[in-house]
């Protein structure tokens, strides 16, 4: 069974740990993902950028927004990772998904650590 | 971290918003502050036994309220009655549910907390001073060891710096649109200020290194508050991108190396991802301002893999842009770099000599010159530029380049 593991937090609060806090919290992270992946148990992880460094496209009217998408009565149904050249670029792929499924809304985050996994 | 860690950066990172709102409740900085550390010694004694608050500013805002209405009432009581109105204000709050916040309170508040100590009266150095103070709570030992001055010089500052703004008057108003974005645009060449404070000091000293992690944290706190400013991202891209160079910037003997000799793989990818993301992000907006071109133009450095393969003709069209927003002589002078790349020494020599007036005391001008004439073979007038240079070089190891560019003429020859 696949699942995906969503992780949350005080995103203030963790963007100003100092340096030595936040290599100390990956360091114990990296213990846990190094046993799961040895058993290839863990497939990628990621860990990805403030929600400062979002942009949503909402796709009923085709607006870009500032920030994540905050609306609660939509919840999060899956995820692409893509690699592109600019946000530009991720726009013009979320609009041609939007084509092919209306409705909600692509939240585009950029990604801050990529690994592979087993 | 430590089992009391969690509460100190919890308050830390509450300690803007909670000072900004007392401020506003209170009109008077001393009280704001004395208020908040009183909040904060509760907070000591209360989370550890009954865990964090759902929302620990607004806790340290109610409780700090409160605590300063205590010390207003006792004091009067010595004197006269307490006022009705103030005491009907005496809610229980660790008790009933804490007051929420509309979030553009908080912003207004916090940008009129930054607002304040960038005073125009007040030199560069009070305002950072006063804004690593007042809104970042570092000890006036912390900041007096930072600008490499006494403690008590430091207090000094400190003190005078807040009877300016305290005589001044603080706008407590709720800012118009064009207001706020004045505040925005002071509050951003503040937080740079900062950035740079450290940024050219060089380092091997820890405490200078805090302040740019200190800037990088208010730029984020900003940002999140005004989340569609291009300005704000271009910051942030900014002071991230440059900072993420910081391991390669300086050899062991502490002497600069230029951006092209730097060692790459010193350069610290997740700070560069996110001023890429940022700056990408701030484009979109399609109002350039100076810090989204100054990003910009870092961004292509380290979007670079190796230096050969730097961008050179995108840069040179961002600095035109920057001198079109920005005008300035130093600008010039940097775009000089970047035609001498695209369009050869003599372009670029042909562009920064009308600058030798107003130029004609800068460490660069003359070490650029020199760098410009020595590719066109004129040896002479690259030496005696290069001298030049080195009779204003502002360090050591300003001036250790420099010669290491006469060496490479005398070896010519």
């Amino acid at each position: 069974m696949l699942y995906a593991v969503l992780c949350y937090n005080d995103e203030a609060a963790v963007f100003a740990w100092t340096k030595e806090e936040d290599d100390a919290v990956m360091t114990r992270l990296n213990v846990v993902h190094q046993k799961w992946e040895k058993q290839g148990k863990l497939k990628p992880s990621i860990r990805l950028l403030p929600t400062s460094a979002a942009t949503t496209l909402r796709k009923s009217d085709d607006t870009i927004l500032d920030g994540p998408y905050a609306e609660t009565k939509e919840q999060l149904l899956g995820f692409y990772i893509i690699d592109v050249d600019n946000l530009e670029e991720g726009l013009a792929f979320a609009r041609e998904l939007t084509k092919a499924n209306p409705g909600g809304a692509y939240e585009l985050r950029p990604i801050m650590i990529f690994n592979q996994g087993a | 971290m430590s089992e009391l860690g969690w509460i100190d950066g919890a308050l830390a990172s509450a300690r803007p918003q909670a000072v900004a709102a007392l401020l506003r409740y209170f009109r008077d900085l001393d009280l704001a502050e004395e208020a908040f550390q009183d909040a904060c010694l509760r907070a000591l004694k209360a989370w550890p036994k009954n865990g964090p608050p759902r929302d620990p500013a607004a806790w340290l805002i109610m409780v700090g309220r409160n605590a300063a209405i205590d010390v207003t009432r006792r004091r009067a009581k010595q004197t006269a009655l307490p006022d009705e109105t103030v005491l009907s204000d005496l809610d229980d709050v660790e008790s009933v549910e804490v007051e929420r916040l509309d979030a553009a309170d908080y912003r207004d508040d916090v940008l009129r907390l930054l607002f304040i100590c960038c005073h125009p009266d007040l030199p560069a150095t009070q305002q950072i001073a006063l804004a690593l103070r007042i809104v970042s709570g570092l000890s006036v030992k912390q900041i007096a060891r930072a600008f490499l001055v006494g403690e008590s010089a430091m207090e000094q500052r400190i003190t005078r710096a807040k009877a300016k703004i305290g005589g001044a008057g603080v706008p407590f108003e709720t800012p118009s649109p064009a207001e706020r974005s004045e505040r925005v645009a002071a509050v951003i060449a503040m937080i740079y200020l900062l950035f740079n404070e450290d940024y050219s000091a060089g380092d091997s000293q820890k405490e200078r290194a805090a302040l740019c992690d200190e800037a990088i944290r208010l730029a984020r706190l900003l940002l999140r508050m005004f989340p569609s400013e291009p300005e704000i991202m271009g910051l942030l891209a900014l002071m991230l991108l440059q900072h993420s160079r910081a391991a390669a910037r300086y050899d062991k003997h502490g002497n600069a190396i230029l951006l092209e000799d730097q060692d790459r793989a010193l350069w610290k990818r997740p700070l560069m991802q996110e001023g890429l993301a940022l700056i990408d992000k701030a484009m979109l907006a399609r109002a350039p301002g100076p810090h989204q071109l100054q990003a910009a133009i870092a961004g292509l450095h380290a979007r670079a893999a190796t230096a050969a393969a730097t961008d050179w003709s995108g840069i040179e069209l961002l600095y035109q842009a920057l001198e079109r927003h920005s005008p300035s002589p130093v600008v010039t002078l940097n775009r000089s770099v970047a035609v001498s790349k695209v369009s050869g020494a003599q372009a670029a020599l042909d562009l920064i000599e009308p600058l030798a007036g107003r130029l004609n005391n800068y460490f660069y001008f003359h070490g650029v010159r020199g760098s410009f004439l020595k590719e066109l073979g004129r040896s002479g007038e690259a030496r005696e530029a290069f001298n030049r240079a080195i009779a204003l070089a502002n360090t050591p190891a300003e001036a250790a380049h420099i010669r290491q560019h006469l060496d490479a003429l005398s070896a010519q020859k």
